[in-house]
């Protein structure tokens, strides 16, 4: 099996994976990150986004291989120790979660989308593809608006 | 602590509980607080006069009173703990599946105990079988239910810290108060909880001092808009849902299942070859399909994938969509021509729709010859680990079933498949298991709110409204999970007669708010063996929601505005006050192509108005763009949680009523995931939503039910925009229901 070498959440690590396991269950279930979650397994319901070189991407439609060398930030990565960052501190002033389970992948997108655009738009926001079956989403949308007014 | 004679003062006993720190059970009567339920008959299902008076449909029982009624012998099993750290921890009997209830009650364990809520931790009580009814997640009346138990508790634990410290400082009970966790001396001393509960422990188990509960006056966390209490876990990613857990041993598992629901395993032709991939660890056969055991899920869905199965016929294989929509067309009994007056009629269809929650089925097992350990979400432990247990040949009294966190339910987690299976390939594979459901799965042998369709007539003389017929037909609602139980014990009490559980639950939540003269309302099942079951408000999310179309044809029939029809019709200033504070700016001026819609609906002794407006220039892309809702739910506990509800409850209207429902074909349905069965993204969510919470001017008001409160109100105000927009009369649900996608292989 070959060995898969990685950065996740600023730590260097090695996997021993076939080179088309999709990253999400290297993740969750060789090196135990769970804040990832699946939802869907074909990058449409996006629960499991995470950063990859900071940028969003689905884990669960990308080969471990693909990744290699490259730096992969989950919702576990986001804070900084004890301190939240600004999205995350966002959600909780808005109360944003109902079940949660969309939430990490909801937050990164977030932090991608604030990361390309300071000051996003309605129309910019809209384009967050991120399913909430709890039906969230203005909360989501306001809560973007407080961090980009905050991190801006 | 002040006395509130207008409070129902009624005994809530308590028991202080044998243990090393102070630990509190309560134990209250039927009639404790379900009073009304108790004494009254439920409504005759033919017909309401016409001149009802006003106050009526209060003191008839709904739903959620029966299954109150059901739980009330048991709920004295309730117990509260305040640690030696100063914690206070209570075991909530039900789901906590987003809809915030874990923070609701340790709100009013908060408030009632004078204990910081940071402090308080609830946990979700493992299946506890002596509950009988009483560990039901469902009908919204989960606080309903709770709210006086757990109150009761924490008044009698923080009575006995009080009395506690008044001895060791030898004053008076009546001189302390208490704040923050703490008992306070008027001379500035403190004892803080932490320190007094070992000595408040009880050294025999006895029944506790009476202990009153605060007035709503008094109340200074119940009422304040509150943040999740889990919110911190869920936004760093530590909130654990049952694949989370870290289960030593327990290896990833899934499905493959037949082409067809129901369908049966006939024949694996290469059971070697996929034991032999790589990371697969086994393959077994349960009676719902084929599980492959691996290292990780990607390996076990390769294997999955790998797997070639012959399999045997289902139970719906012939239907398709169109066969079901015309079989309940027949089904629902047509109306004659009434003689003497006019009539108006209007017939709506609405399609299945998945529950779809995030996250997919899933369980946890360890099955070993005389034992079983099952992790998992559920609404109905209690019959999910019975299931559990015959599924594995053991005694009920050898399996522990824990309930977990849900990663969403609206009515999913009242069904435990998950569970069963993951015992039955534990057994198989004699390993503990992590087993999920493959989101194709989840859609397409998942559970689904059945399709409906309904008849509407309403008579008048002159624009004068004399009776309101709607007759529903439905595909079977599946109630076998526990709730059917609980709804014939509540109704021991009541005289339920023979009718069928459907009938039943029907009935007991089916209910106009408005006089239109007589009013009758019915069911017909059809009993087609879909995999069906309560979705989100059960039958008024249909039903409720083509009333309230209805009722806009009506008024647009009889030359009346929809607002001024339903306002003049409902039948109490409650119910005007909230349709008044969402209706503020109905009418008011909008672009081309834009329109208002209302919906209004009472259930679960709370009431719900919701105006959108809908950009509908081109109407097959129309966009909900603005909301205001307002809504009364009695004592609001946690008014920030009733907000979160009511914007779910929006969200769910506008999938629903604009694009998301499911295509049975030949039968399974060819949606297989939210690329193909269209619940709404934030592209479809409004960009403003105000939410009014009306208070209901009682002070001393119970909390109604609030999870499912939102659904019909806000399909209909989706429904009517649209056909205000378009001028259209939308009939059939979704309205854009096209199969704009190429299903995935069967």
């Amino acid at each position: 099996m070959p060995a898969q070498t990685f950065t996740v959440n600023g730590e260097k690590v090695t996997v021993d994976a076939p080179d088309d396991l999709p990253l999400l269950w290297v993740l969750r279930d060789l090196l135990g990150i769970r804040g990832p979650k699946y939802g869907c397994g074909i990058d449409v319901c996006k629960a499991c986004t995470s950063h990859l070189d900071g940028e969003a991407f689905n884990p669960c439609a990308v080969p471990v291989a693909e990744v290699a060398g490259r730096e992969v930030t989950t919702i576990e990565g986001l804070a900084d120790g004890d301190t939240l960052h600004p999205v995350q501190e966002a959600w909780l002033e808005q109360d944003v979660a109902q079940c949660g389970y969309c939430q990490a992948g909801q937050i990164m997108a977030a932090v991608a989308l604030l990361k390309r655009t300071k000051n996003p738009t309605d129309a910019e926001i809209d384009a967050i593809a991120n399913v909430c079956r709890c039906g969230t989403y203005f909360r989501i949308r306001e809560a973007i608006k407080v961090a980009a007014a905050r991190v801006g | 602590m002040a006395e509130n004679a207008a409070v129902d003062r009624r005994t809530l006993l308590a028991y202080l509980v044998a243990a090393p720190t102070l630990t509190v059970a309560v134990r209250v009567g039927a009639d404790t607080w379900a009073p009304e339920a108790a004494a009254a008959t439920p409504e005759a299902p033919a017909a309401t006069p016409a001149a009802a008076p006003a106050a009526l449909p209060d003191l008839l029982p709904d739903l959620g009173d029966v299954l109150i009624l059901a739980g009330a012998p048991t709920a004295h099993l309730l117990t509260l703990e305040i640690a030696e750290d100063g914690t206070v921890r209570f075991g909530l009997p039900r789901a906590e599946v987003g809809q915030g209830l874990t923070t609701a009650v340790a709100m009013l364990i908060a408030e009632e105990l004078d204990a910081p809520l940071d402090r308080v931790r609830v946990r979700l009580d493992d299946a506890r079988p002596e509950l009988l009814f009483n560990q039901l997640t469902g009908s919204s009346n989960s606080v309903r239910s709770l709210h006086r138990p757990v109150r009761a508790a924490a008044a009698a634990a923080r009575a006995r810290l009080v009395a506690t410290a008044a001895r060791q400082w030898s004053l008076d009970a009546a001189d302390l108060s208490t704040k923050g966790g703490a008992v306070h001396a008027p001379d500035g001393r403190t004892l803080s909880y932490a320190r007094l509960t070992a000595r408040a422990a009880a050294p025999r188990t006895e029944k506790a001092p009476e202990a009153p509960l605060k007035s709503a006056a008094e109340q200074r966390v119940v009422g304040r808009p509150t943040n999740r209490i889990d919110a911190r876990a869920i936004v760093t990613g530590r909130q654990e849902y049952a694949l989370d857990l870290d289960i030593p041993g327990a290896e990833p598992a899934v499905v493959r299942r037949p082409p067809t629901v129901n369908g049966t395993v006939e024949k694996v032709h290469n059971t070697a070859d996929v034991r032999a991939m790589s990371g697969v660890l086994d393959v077994v056969e349960i009676p719902t399909g084929v599980a492959v055991v691996a290292k990780t899920f990607g390996q076990a869905l390769a294997g999955q994938a790998a797997l070639r199965v012959d399999w045997g016929a289902g139970t719906v294989d012939d239907l398709s969509h169109e066969d079901i929509k015309a079989k309940l067309r027949k089904a629902a009994p047509g109306f004659l021509p009434p003689l003497l007056v006019e009539h108006i009629d209007a017939e709506y269809d609405f399609a299945p729709v998945s529950h779809a929650p995030l996250e997919t089925n899933s369980a946890v097992a360890d099955v070993r010859a005389d034992r079983a350990t099952v992790w998992t979400a559920a609404q109905s432990p209690i019959a999910a680990r019975a299931a559990v247990a015959k599924a594995v040949g053991l005694p009920a009294a050898r399996v522990d079933f824990h309930v977990v966190q849900a990663g969403g339910s609206f009515g999913r987690r009242l069904f435990f498949d998950a569970a069963v299976e993951a015992a039955q390939v534990s057994k198989a594979s004699g390993r503990p298991v992590r087993l999920m459901w493959t989101r194709v799965d989840d859609m397409r042998h998942g559970r689904m709110r059945p399709p409906t369709h309904h008849k509407l007539r309403v008579t008048h003389t002159r624009g004068k409204p004399l009776s309101l017929q709607h007759r529903v037909a439905s595909v079977e609602t599946d109630v076998g999970h526990g709730v059917g139980d609980a709804i014939t014990a509540g109704l021991t009490e009541l005289p339920g007669g023979n009718e069928t559980l459907a009938q039943t639950m029907f009935r007991l939540s089916m209910r106009s708010p408005y006089a239109l003269g007589a009013t009758a309302q019915t069911l017909t099942e059809l009993p087609l063996k879909l995999h069906t079951g309560s979705w989100r408000s059960v039958y008024s999310g249909t039903a409720r929601a083509a009333e309230e179309m209805f009722l806009d044809e009506v008024a647009a029939e009889l030359g009346a505005d929809p607002v001024a029809f339903r306002r003049e019709r409902l039948k109490n200033d409650a119910q005007r006050k909230v349709l008044d504070a969402a209706t503020g700016d109905w009418g008011r001026e909008l672009p081309a192509g834009y329109a208002q819609g209302v919906g209004f609906h009472e259930e679960y002794k709370s009431r719900a108005a919701f105006l959108v407006e809908l950009d509908a220039r081109d109407p097959k892309k129309p966009r909900v763009t603005r909301a205001v809702i307002a809504v009364d739910v009695g004592r609001a506990v946690n008014p920030r949680g009733v907000e979160a509800q009511m914007l779910g409850g929006l969200t769910d209207g506008i999938a629903t009523a604009l694009r998301a429902g499911l295509h049975f074909d030949k039968g399974l349905p060819l949606e297989g995931s939210y690329s193909q069965f269209h619940y709404a993204r934030q592209k479809d969510s409004p960009t403003d939503v105000r939410v009014h919470i009306v208070e209901s001017g009682d002070a001393d008001a119970e909390p109604g039910g609030v999870g499912e409160l939102g659904v019909p109100a806000a399909v209909a105000a989706v429904g009517n925009a649209y056909a205000r927009a378009t001028g259209t009369r939308p009939r059939s649900f979704p309205l854009h229901f096209d199969v704009d996608f190429e299903p995935f292989p069967r």
